[in-house]
């Protein structure tokens, strides 16, 4: 069974965290096909938070296919994320690559292009959700 | 609620219901043998002499110190209910809090207070009731042989029979609704205090005199029902007269000359001289010169509460105070139901 | 869904003094409301109305379609636990819980009971020999099993250490969700709110600033950062709710429904605690001047 916990200075909202820390837990193999999630009331007990934000996150990830909700019983596991494998994205990581180079030859040093990027990045998902 | 109210008033029920046994068991083991005592001793003195007026006299004195204590008793213990069982019922609450868990119950103020109220009420008139019994019953030959103490007067009369019930239960509604008012214990337990004791200083001062209207009678002054004799160094003679009925509450006496004005003192008369005629040789007895005294129309006006009235009047300063306590009460539930955070 | 408190030109006045002014809520069920602001600024006084401790002086309040405190009804539907949990120093654990059982036709005494063990308290010791932790949580105990709609708690945690805190929290949410309750819960530190609440209200002088759900306030409220600029000169539906300057940087904390498309901002996401301190307005940034004429903001669903 997966624990979760949250930390309040991450930039994610709570729910978001929770999302994040099941994928997580999915690619790594530590919740395979089949396994339950904690019940609301347990995750509730657990991290002293709204149970909205924990329906909201179990929502979102039936949504993305990764879990289904049984009336009655729990949340299960549907899918794995364990062979997303990164050899599968290699044109992604060549243009990454790529970009990189061409972030050095603006020349850009390594706290700028991490900024850079990290702020593009969180804009992105924002705009994404809202 | 029933339970909430009793286990709140356990500790203080405890303590007053011991000492109200201790009392009893003493007076009950002593009673007897003080009535004993005293009926002997009446027909003793009946039989011999006629008049037992020395023989009440040194009984009364014998016991005085014990009559003193059991009717202190009886007349402290409504002053010390509304005091202990009556401020401190709501202020308790209010000061630590906790009327903001009792009241957020299911359950509304009024009926908290209703509870509240009858039950604490109850104990309080029980523990007067029986207080005011036992004495009653203990002290009655003493009180039958205190000339100094008239059933009617005001130290006897608030001491015995029915009415420190209802000096009891006023003292106590008394309690709870200034301790609404003013909200901390201490110093609702002094308001309490002061006003309690205003009241019963009030009573016999300005209503109890008023409650039926006095009998008014002049009697001649005679050897029999003579109070006091005296001659001033004016020469004038002071005298005064007791009422025939030796239980009534005395309420004024004065002597009063033949047109009915109120004198001070005989004015002379040459039929009162010291140096001669009735009023000379008074060792061999004062009939004499109070006859001549009562030639000259002189009389003693006594205004007074005959001891027939005894009941009546205990009945009335019921009403009285149970009407105040009424009202209190009323008072009080009205008073409740405002904000009280 | 219905309403579980609605007031309309709530006010309470005390002599002279206005504890709230003119407090107009529409707080929806099944909600852990956050009620934050300064000490004194009111939330003690609204919270007393609201269970009927206090009476209003002008205007009204209704909980749960009925007036506050009318009758045993009334009383049953909600649960307070009053700030520093109030207990009888000389009743035990177990006599509270007769208490509740007494007093209240709908007390769950097994639920009561099984709180009770699980929290570890010895039923016979008295309530004025425990800390101040095992006291709120006995006080939340009662609360809870009188089986409300509404549980009302005034600064629950306010006098407790961290770990008796987050206890505290713990046990309350687990039975939000047990028994669906509906929540409201002051306080004047918004990090005790911020994992909990889903709908927040701000009291700051006697009045309410700001009352929403928190995900819609988060959405509409940001953070724009940039060249010294004049606040005054935003477009139409940006509202300011604070503003700072330094000699060459504006920062404005602004709510508005609409995206925006001034690529001069540099437009960040405000945490819980960051909203709530722009509408208490900070020592060093003093919110807009006219603070006290600011209409109430009421972000509806």
């Amino acid at each position: 069974m997966i624990e979760f916990h949250l930390d309040t200075r991450s930039g994610l909202s709570p729910y978001q965290q929770l999302v994040r820390q099941v994928r997580q837990a999915l690619r790594l193999g530590l919740l395979r096909e089949g396994d339950q999630l904690p019940t609301v009331k347990e995750v509730v007990a657990q991290l002293a938070i709204n149970p909205n934000t924990v329906l909201k996150a179990y929502r979102e990830l039936e949504h993305e296919g990764l879990v289904a909700a049984r009336p009655g019983v729990g949340t299960f596991v549907t899918a794995t994320l364990a062979d997303d494998s990164l050899a599968a994205h290699g044109p992604l990581r060549q243009e990454l690559r790529r970009w990189l180079a061409r972030a050095r030859r603006a020349g850009l040093d390594e706290e700028s292009i991490e900024a850079l990027f990290m702020t593009t990045f969180r804009t992105a998902s924002e705009e994404d959700i809202a | 609620m029933i339970w909430l109210t009793w286990r709140q008033f356990r500790a203080a029920a405890a303590m007053t219901a011991a000492a109200l046994a201790a009392l009893a068991a003493i007076l009950a083991l002593t009673g007897p043998g003080l009535a004993h005592d005293y009926t002997t001793g009446i027909a003793a003195c009946t039989t011999h002499s006629g008049s037992c007026s020395d023989f009440a006299r040194r009984f009364f004195d014998h016991h005085q110190g014990s009559f003193l204590a059991v009717s202190a008793v009886v007349l402290l213990l409504p002053a010390l209910i509304g005091l202990f069982w009556g401020a401190p019922l709501i202020t308790r609450e209010l000061e630590a809090g906790t009327h903001r868990l009792v009241w957020n119950q299911s359950i509304t103020r009024s009926r908290w207070l209703a509870v509240k109220l009858a039950l604490t009420g109850l104990a309080v008139m029980t523990a007067a009731g029986l207080g005011s019994l036992v004495v009653t019953w203990w002290s009655s030959p003493i009180d039958k042989a205190a000339q100094n103490f008239p059933k009617m007067g005001p130290l006897l009369f608030p001491a015995r029979g029915v009415v420190p019930v209802a000096y009891a239960a006023l003292a106590f509604a008394l309690g709870v609704t200034v301790g609404m008012l003013v909200r901390r214990t201490l110093p609702a337990m002094a308001i309490t205090l002061a006003v309690f004791v205003a009241v019963q200083v009030a009573m016999p001062l300005l209503v109890r005199p008023h409650l039926a209207p006095p009998t008014r009678s002049t009697v001649q002054i005679t050897e029999a029902n003579l109070e006091d004799f005296s001659r001033g160094p004016d020469r004038r003679i002071r005298v005064s007269a007791k009422a025939a009925d030796t239980g009534a509450w005395v309420l004024s006496s004065h002597t009063v000359d033949a047109s009915g004005h109120a004198i001070d003192t005989i004015p002379p008369s040459p039929s009162l001289s010291p140096s001669a005629g009735p009023c000379a040789s008074l060792e061999r007895g004062l009939s004499p010169c109070l006859a001549e005294i009562a030639r000259l129309g002189y009389r003693q006006q006594v205004t007074y509460q005959p001891s027939s009235r005894y009941w009546p009047f205990q009945w009335y300063e019921t009403g009285i105070y149970t009407a105040l306590t009424v009202g209190l009460a009323g008072f009080c539930f009205w008073r409740i139901r405002r904000s009280l955070s | 869904m219905s309403a579980v408190i609605q007031a309309q030109g709530l006010g309470k006045r005390y002599g002279q003094r206005w504890a709230l002014t003119d407090c107009t809520l529409d707080i929806p069920a099944r909600r852990v409301v956050g009620l934050v602001g300064p000490n004194g600024a009111g939330k003690t006084t609204l919270l007393n109305l609201a269970t009927g401790m206090l009476a209003p002086t002008s205007g009204s309040i209704r909980v749960l379609g009925g007036r506050p405190a009318e009758g045993p009804a009334q009383l049953a539907k909600v649960g307070f636990v009053a700030q520093d949990s109030p207990t009888y120093a000389g009743l035990s654990v177990a006599d509270h819980l007769k208490l509740g059982a007494r007093l209240n036709p709908g007390w769950d005494a097994a639920l009561a009971r099984e709180r009770i063990g699980r929290l570890g308290l010895d039923p016979a010791r008295r309530a004025g020999k425990l800390s101040g932790g095992q006291r709120a949580q006995l006080a939340l105990t009662l609360g809870i099993a009188k089986r409300p709609q509404l549980l009302i708690l005034d600064e629950p945690v306010a006098a407790l250490d961290p770990l008796a805190r987050r206890e505290f929290l713990q046990g309350l949410m687990e039975a939000t969700v047990e028994h669906q309750l509906s929540v409201v819960l002051s306080s004047h530190l918004v990090a005790d709110l911020e994992r909990a609440c889903d709908y927040l209200i701000v009291l700051v002088d006697s009045r309410v600033r700001v009352a929403g759900e928190v995900e819609e306030l988060l959405a509409t409220h940001h953070r724009l950062s940039g060249a010294r600029r004049d606040p005054t000169r935003l477009p139409a539906g940006q509202h300011v709710i604070s503003a700072s300057h330094t000699d060459r940087q504006t920062t404005l904390i602004i709510r508005t429904d609409a995206p925006i498309h001034d690529p001069a901002w540099t437009v960040s996401r405000l945490s819980l605690e960051d909203l709530v301190l722009a509408y208490m307005g900070t020592p060093n940034h003093p919110a807009n001047p006219g603070r006290n004429h600011r209409p109430t903001l009421e972000v509806q669903r």
